[in-house]
C-alpha cells in the first residue's frame, strides 16, 4: 500500500500539490500571484497540449485558437446575452470540443509538416474572425468580462483566484496522467512511435488522434475561458499564432511526453519575461539566447534531461 | 472590369513572386535537413533594413544590397554552424523550437543595431507607373518579377548542373546514402542554410520600396513563406514557386472581389481544402511509411 502510494505517478501529483500548496509562501504581493496565475492557466493548456504533442506525436500551430474560442465564448455570452458564467464555459467548452470534433478528422490525417500548416490555418482563420467580427467581440480592441460567479458568490482578487486554478491544476494533471496509464493513452503512444503498425495491432488510428485532439481543445477551451474571467478583459492577441507558438514552445522546452515537464516549461517561460525586464532593450535576444542554448544542450526538454541526470546521479554514489 | 482584373492579377503576382522566393528558402533547408527554419523571415528583415540602412548612411544601392544580402547568408551559415548543426540527432520539433528561438534573437538583434521604426526603400528605378491594358504597374513590380524570374533560373541550373546542387539534392533524398558515396552532409546543410538565407534577403530587398521594411515584417513574410511551401509540396522547388503565386493571387483577387479583412483568412482556407483533397500539397511527392 505503502509502496504504491510512493510509486513515481502519486509521488509526482503529491509533489505538484505540494508545491500549489507551499508556493503562496514566496508570493509576496499581488504581482507575483498574478504571474503564478497566468504561469498556472499557461500550465492548463500545456499539459493537454503535450498529450497531443508529447503522447500521440500530432503537433499543433494552433490551440490559441482553441484558447481563443474559449475566452470569447465566455465573454460573449455573459457580457452580451447575460448567461450566468458557468453554463457559459460550459457551453463555450461544449462548443470547441464539437468544433475540434468536426475538423479533427480531415485535419488529423495530415503527417508532420502539413497537419502543422492545417492547424495553424485553422488558428489564423479564428484570431482574423475574431479580430473582424467587432459587433460581438470589439474587434482589435478587445471587450471586457464580468467575474465568474459561484452559486452567486463573484470570484474576486488574485489570492481566490489562485487557488481556483491551483486545484483546476492539479486536476487537470491527474486526469492527464489517468489517460497515458489507459488504454486510450497506450494506443497514442503506439500510434506515436508507427502509426502503421498501430494500425496493423487493431488501433483505430484516426479515432484515437481525434479523441486526444478534442481533449487537448477541450484544456484549452477551459483555460480561456479562465484566463477571459480573471483578467476581466480579453483581447485578440491571445488568440494569435504567436501564442500558439508559445503554447507549444512551452511543451517542447519542458519536456515532451513529460506532463510535469509540461506544467514546468509553461511556469518558466511564463516567469521568464518577467525577470527578463531587467535587460530592458536586450529583453529579446537574452530570451531568444536562453530558448536556443536550452533546446540545443537539453534536446528532450528540461524535465526529462534533468531526471536522467538525477538518475544516473543517484546510481553512482 | 476586366482591367480591373487585370490589375489584382499583377499585384497578386509580384507579391506571389515575394512568397515564392521565401518558400524556396523554406524547401531548400527542409531538403538538406527536414528542419523547417521558422527563422527565415527574419532573413526577409535583415535585407531589408540592412540595405535601408547602408543606403541611409550614403553607400551606393547596388553595394548596399550586395552587402545586406551577404550579411543574412552569413548570419544563415552561423544559424546552421552553431545551433542546427550541434543539436544534430534532436526531434524535429526541438529544431523547430531553436530556429523559433534563433528568430526572437535576430529580433532583438536589430532593433538594437537598428531601430524599432518603420523604414521606406526608394524604388530602385523611380516611381513612373507603365499603364498595361487600363491597369497600372510600379517599375519595382517588375524588378521583383524579373529578379525572380532569374533566381528560379540559377537556381534550377544549380540543382540540375551542378555537383554541389545534385548533391543537396542527394542529401534530400536519402541522407546515409548520400554519406556514403562521400557527399559531406555537413557542408550541404551550411550551403542550404547560407543560401536560403541569402534568398529570404533578396526578397526583402526587392519589396522593401513597395510595402515598407520593419524589424518585425519577417513574421507576417516568413509565415506566408511557409504557407506557400507546404502549398505547393514541402521541398518541391517547383512547388514552392506554384504555391507562392497562388498564394499571392488568390490574396490579391480575396481583397478586391471579397473583403480586405478576410484577404488573409481567405488564403488560409484555400491552403486547408488544397490539403484536405491533396494531402502533401500540390507539387508534393506522396510519402510512404517505412514500418
Amino acid at each position: 500500500m505503502l509502496a504504491r502510494l510512493a510509486s513515481s505517478r502519486n509521488a509526482g501529483l503529491a509533489a505538484l500539490a505540494a508545491v500549489v500548496a507551499l508556493l503562496p509562501l514566496a508570493l509576496v504581493n499581488n504581482y507575483y500571484y498574478d504571474i503564478a496565475i497566468l504561469a498556472g492557466l499557461n500550465a492548463i493548456v500545456c499539459v493537454g497540449l503535450n498529450l497531443l504533442i508529447g503522447y500521440a506525436g500530432q503537433i499543433s500551430l494552433g490551440h490559441a485558437g482553441f484558447f481563443g474560442l474559449g475566452a470569447y465564448g465566455s465573454a460573449i455570452l455573459t457580457a452580451r446575452y447575460g448567461w450566468p458564467p458557468l453554463a457559459a464555459l460550459l457551453a463555450a467548452t461544449l462548443a470547441v470540443a464539437l468544433l475540434a470534433l468536426a475538423i479533427g478528422r480531415p485535419i488529423l490525417r495530415l503527417r508532420g509538416h502539413y497537419l502543422a500548416m492545417a492547424t495553424l490555418g485553422m488558428g489564423v482563420i479564428i484570431s482574423i474572425v475574431i479580430a473582424t467580427e467587432d459587433r460581438y467581440t470589439g474587434g482589435p480592441d478587445g471587450m471586457s468580462v464580468p467575474p465568474l460567479t459561484l452559486a452567486g458568490v463573484a470570484l474576486a482578487g488574485e489570492r481566490v483566484w489562485y487557488w481556483v486554478v491551483g486545484v483546476l491544476l492539479v486536476l487537470a494533471v491527474w486526469l492527464a496522467r489517468n489517460l497515458i496509464d489507459s488504454p486510450h493513452g497506450r494506443a497514442l503512444r503506439a500510434l506515436h512511435g508507427s502509426e502503421v503498425a498501430a494500425e496493423v495491432g487493431g488501433i483505430d488510428s484516426a479515432r484515437h488522434k481525434v479523441r486526444v485532439f478534442v481533449i487537448s481543445a477541450v484544456y484549452a477551451a477551459v483555460a480561456g475561458s479562465l484566463a477571459a474571467h480573471y483578467a476581466g478583459f480579453i483581447t485578440p492577441a491571445k488568440v494569435t499564432f504567436f501564442h500558439s507558438i508559445e503554447l507549444v514552445t512551452m511543451v517542447v522546452f519542458g519536456g515532451m511526453a513529460s506532463t510535469f515537464g509540461a506544467v514546468v516549461g509553461a511556469a518558466v517561460l511564463t516567469t521568464l519575461p518577467q525577470a527578463l525586464t531587467v535587460f530592458k532593450e536586450y529583453e529579446m535576444v537574452v530570451f531568444g539566447a536562453v530558448m536556443m542554448l536550452t533546446m540545443i544542450f537539453m534536446p528532450k526538454g528540461l524535465v526529462p534531461t534533468l531526471a536522467a541526470l538525477a538518475a544516473r546521479r543517484g546510481k553512482s554514489p | 472590369m476586366s482591367a480591373q482584373f487585370l490589375q489584382f492579377l499583377l499585384a497578386g503576382l509580384t507579391v506571389g513572386a515575394i512568397y515564392a522566393l521565401v518558400a524556396l528558402g523554406f524547401s531548400i533547408i527542409y531538403n538538406a535537413s527536414h528542419v523547417i527554419n521558422f527563422a527565415q523571415g527574419e532573413f526577409v528583415m535583415i535585407g531589408g533594413m540592412c540595405t535601408v540602412w547602408l543606403a541611409n548612411a550614403g553607400w551606393p544601392l547596388p553595394l548596399a544590397i550586395a552587402a545586406a544580402v551577404l550579411l543574412a547568408a552569413l548570419l544563415g551559415l552561423a544559424l546552421a554552424k552553431l545551433a542546427v548543426e550541434p543539436a544534430r540527432g534532436a526531434s524535429v520539433v526541438t529544431l523547430i523550437i531553436i530556429t523559433i528561438g534563433a528568430s526572437i534573437l535576430l529580433r532583438g538583434l536589430a532593433t538594437i543595431v537598428w531601430d524599432k521604426k518603420y523604414h521606406a526603400l526608394k524604388p530602385f528605378s523611380g516611381e513612373m507607373p507603365i499603364h498595361i491594358g487600363g491597369a497600372t504597374l510600379l517599375p519595382q513590380s517588375l524588378w521583383v518579377l524579373g529578379v525572380t524570374l532569374v533566381v528560379v533560373l540559377l537556381l534550377s541550373w544549380f540543382f540540375g548542373r551542378t555537383l554541389l546542387g545534385k548533391a543537396l539534392l542527394a542529401t534530400s533524398h536519402n541522407r546515409l546514402a548520400a554519406q556514403l558515396v562521400g557527399i559531406s552532409v555537413r557542408r550541404v546543410l551550411l550551403v542550404a542554410f547560407g543560401l536560403s538565407a541569402a534568398l529570404g534577403a533578396v526578397a526583402g530587398i526587392l519589396i522593401a520600396p513597395i510595402t515598407f521594411t520593419s524589424w518585425d515584417v519577417g513574421v507576417m513574410l516568413g509565415l506566408k513563406g511557409f504557407a506557400a511551401a507546404v502549398l505547393g509540396g514541402m521541398g518541391s522547388g517547383p512547388g514552392a514557386v506554384v504555391g507562392g503565386l497562388a498564394l499571392g493571387i488568390i490574396e490579391a483577387m480575396g481583397a478586391g472581389y471579397l473583403s480586405s479583412a478576410y484577404k488573409d483568412a481567405l488564403a488560409f482556407v484555400i491552403i486547408l481544402a488544397v490539403l484536405f483533397f491533396m494531402p502533401s500539397g500540390l507539387l508534393g511527392q506522396r510519402s510512404a511509411d517505412r514500418v
